[in-house]
Formats: C-alpha cells, structure tokens, sequence
C-alpha cells in the first residue's frame, strides 16, 4: 500500500541516527581542541615562533632526529616483521611481549631505564667512545626506542597481508630465498613500508616523555618540539607553546595525509 | 616422470604417510581426496616447498628429495594463482627467465610466444588488478611453463572458476600437454575435470594413499 514504508525502516534510521550523535562527538572534541589552537595564536605570533633561534633549532634538530629514526625503525622493522610474520619458533610469544613494551610502558619510565641503561657499566663503555645521556644520540634513542616498536607492528601485518603463496611459487621459478624477498615481497609490502615510516616519523615528532627523562631538556642542544611546548609552557608563554603546537599539527596531518595516500591502512587499534 | 616412493612428510599435527606413486613422462596424475586429506602438501613436497621426513621423490630419474624448489625446475599454479602484485604479465612470463640468465632477445621471443599461445598478447602491459579469473589462471600458466620445466604441478587451478572459463582452461590444459610433453601433477575435487584430463588418478584419505587407477591404456 503507498504511504507505508518497509518494515524495519524506521528503526534503521534511528539506529542510524544514534550511531552519527555518538560518533560525531568525539568527531567534534577533535576539531574543537584544533579550532581552539588555532584560534589562540595569530599568524604574527606563529611568524614570530619561527624566528627565534631557539625554536628554528628544535624544529631543526626534530626534523634531523626524526628522519633518523624513521630510518633505523624501517630498517630494524622489516626483517624482524618478517621474521613475525612467516615463522613459528619457540619463544615466538615471548618476543611478541617484548616487541610490545615500548608501546604499553609509560613514557617516562622508557626514558628512565634507558638512562639507566647508559648508567650500567656496559653503557658506561658504550659512552667513553659516544656520548649518548643528554645528548643528541640520546634524543634519537629514546624516539627510537618506541617508534620501532609502532614499525614492527605494522610491517608485520604489511607481510601477513602478503599470502606466502607468492614467496614459493618465486621460489619454485628459480629465486632462492633472498630473491624472493627482494623481488616479490619487500615491492609488494611497499605501501606498508611507507606507512611504517610515516607512524615512526609522527610518533618520534611527539615524543616527550623518554625524551625528557634520558636526554634532557637542554636549549640550543637537545630541545625538540615537544620540549619547546613545555618550556614555552613552563615559562609562562602560551602563546609561543600553541604556536609550536600546530607546527607539530600541520607536521602530524601532512603524515596522515601521506598514510592515507599510501592506501594502506595500519588498523591503528592494534598498536595503541 | 614423477616417481615418488614411501614419501611421509609433516605438516603440523598433519602427516603424510607411506605415499608411494609414479607418473610416466609425458601422462597427467590426478590427485584426488576431501579438503584435509593431504593433497597440497603433498604437492608441495614434490615443489620441495614442504620438508620430507623420510622417503624420495624422483623427478625424471634424478632424486630431488633434498634439492630447493628452484632447482626442481617445477611449473608450479596454485589455486588462485598468486600472481604477483607489482609485476605487469610480461614481467611474469619473464621472471623465470631472468632468473636463468637468458639474454634480452631470447626472453622477449620467448615471452611473446606463450603470451600468443596462451592467448595474453592483448593484456602484456596489464597488472594483475582487474584481470579475470581465466586471464589470472593463464598468465600462471604462462608463468609456469615460461622455462620448459620437465613437470608441471597444477594445484586445483579450476576450482575457483565459473564452468564456462573451466572448460576454456581444460582446454589450455590439454594443448599445454600436447604440445610440451610435460609431466602433470593435478590437484582437484572434481570428476569431471579428471574424467577429461586425467591418464592415472591417485586418491588420498587422511595422508594416505587409498586407490590408484590407471585411466587409459
């Protein structure tokens, strides 16, 4: 009959409904703490930021530290992805836990037991030929320590998503097994690879915690972006805090940006 | 030929066990059983995909039992063909080649003769997103007889077609055989397609072998 709709239709839309009210709150709590940046500083301001020398040198060295870490975690990723991904062996779940401490440690003591690390009598040697505590390598280190943990985690789901199908027939056409991994995996896995880069990047861009704690929060030597926040902060100039913040923001869209433009996606709840 | 005797290989808690069968140069084995019976790992074992726990297997005289696949010198299709991904068709029917240090020109007639063959000449500079099933089937066939391997191994490279691209690729089946020569190890659920291809048919139960005919004669 007209004028009757379907049944069930009238409590989909509700659902629906429901479903867009929930969402769209943390939708709109995300948006609001931007706006609510951006609304804060002026271009001046922002301008002003970027012509102290002691922001142009965190910015600097968080680009420098974090490309560097991005690196290391890409190049430590793929093989222990890989191993992750395609062999069984005994402690396997052992080393997966392992793996995981970085992401479920609070930050701080991250940073605290490399710096105790560095106070063992091993890294006292390690340190007579490179200084590490509270310099540079240190800042490095301690995004690294995380950012290769957000690495592996999404290489080796890169690899699972790869069959092993691929890898024998490569194998029965005459690769040995360094071919196989050179010519047909590692090119197939290479959306995967980007996006590992990308999240070992961001992360490192926001790292603080370990930062802190094991390499200081020196001016002009060891000061990211994330340590400018909080010396802006701990002085007393917000303004100067939120206009380092969306620098870190506009710096943590354009990765997103570039994961999603990889088309490969991370499944993010699995590494939170 | 295919010559495998008291073969027993583990997979898991699976085991193979006692496998004893023989494939005369030039004929097409089937190899039939329910899905758990044991006939990809045993064809992965002739691959030298899966490791032997005890037994040979021979592949034109020559015990291949411990030899990597590549030296097998094996024609492998898996089921859904498992083509690669950043690879274009000519690429594929290259790959095996290259890696045999043919020169440029050889690869290049060789290519173009099987794509010709197989009919893939339109579809050369195409990846493999948006091929069809048939087209994916072929250009694994393709890829797999690219170096004239003495054996080829098709595992149920039917099943996931629809019945007119099956028969069309029976037919491929046929005309590799006739004009190759190859020895063929086929994997697959269905009587029809054994009852048109098959010269002996081997059936598994459990990780044994149960029935062996011989088809013609």
């Amino acid at each position: 009959m007209q004028g009757h709709s379907p049944p069930g239709s009238r409590s989909d839309r509700s659902f629906l409904t429901v479903l867009v009210l929930i969402g769209s709150l943390y939708f709109l709590l995300v948006l609001g703490f931007l706006l609510a940046d951006a609304a804060f500083v002026t271009p001046t301001q922002i301008l002003k930021a970027f012509h102290s020398p002691e922001i142009r040198y965190s910015i600097r060295l968080s680009f420098i530290s974090c490309t560097v870490t991005m690196i290391l975690s890409v190049w430590i990723g793929i093989p222990v992805g890989y191993v992750m991904a395609r062999y069984k062996f005994p402690g396997k779940s052992v080393l997966d836990s392992v793996i995981d401490i970085p992401i479920v440690l609070p930050p701080l003591v991250v940073g605290l037991s490399l710096l105790l690390l560095f106070q063992s009598p091993l890294g006292r040697l390690a340190q007579r030929f490179v200084p590490v505590t509270y310099e540079i390598p240190a800042v490095i280190l301690a995004q690294f320590s995380v950012a290769c943990a957000f690495a592996i985690r999404t290489l080796r789901m890169a690899f699972e998503q790869i069959h092993p199908r691929r890898e024998q027939v490569a194998l029965t056409l005459g690769c040995n097994r360094r071919q196989a991994f050179w010519r047909v995996l590692l090119p197939e896995a290479r959306g995967g690879i980007l996006t590992a880069a990308s999240l070992a990047w961001a992360r490192s861009l926001g790292e603080f915690g370990p930062v802190l704690v094991f390499a200081g929060a020196t001016r002009m030597r060891t000061e990211v972006l994330p340590t400018t926040v909080f010396l802006e902060l701990s002085v007393g100039n917000l303004e100067g805090a939120v206009a380092v913040s969306l620098i870190m923001v506009g710096a943590a869209i354009a990765v997103l940006l570039l994961i999603r433009g990889f088309g490969f996606d991370p499944n993010l709840k699995h590494l939170r | 030929m295919i010559a495998v005797e008291k073969l027993s290989v583990r997979a898991g808690d699976f085991q193979l066990e006692n496998i004893s069968f023989q494939i005369p140069a030039g004929e097409c084995g089937f190899l039939m059983g329910k899905t758990g019976s044991g006939k990809t790992t045993l064809l992965e074992a002739i691959c030298g995909l899966k490791r032997v726990v005890k037994g040979t297997i021979r592949l034109n005289d020559r015990d291949v039992t411990h030899w990597p696949p590549a030296q097998r010198s094996i024609g492998f299709v898996p089921q859904d063909g498992a083509l690669f991904q950043t690879f274009t068709v000519r690429e594929h029917l290259a790959f095996g080649l290259e890696l045999r240090r043919w020169n440029r020109a050889d690869i290049v007639q060789r290519t173009d003769e099987i794509a010709q063959w197989l009919g893939l000449s339109r579809i050369l500079d195409r990846k493999p997103e948006g091929l069809s099933g048939g087209e994916v089937q072929r250009v694994a066939l393709g890829r797999a007889l690219s170096f004239r391997p003495a054996v080829l191994c098709l595992d149920e490279p039917l099943s996931a077609l629809d019945d007119e691209t099956r028969a069309e690729i029976c037919d491929v089946i046929e005309t590799v055989r006739e004009r190759t020569g190859v020895t063929i190890l086929h994997v697959s659920h269905n009587h029809g397609e054994a009852e048109r291809l098959a010269d002996r048919i081997f059936q598994l139960q459990n990780g044994r072998m149960v029935e062996q005919a011989q088809k013609k004669t």
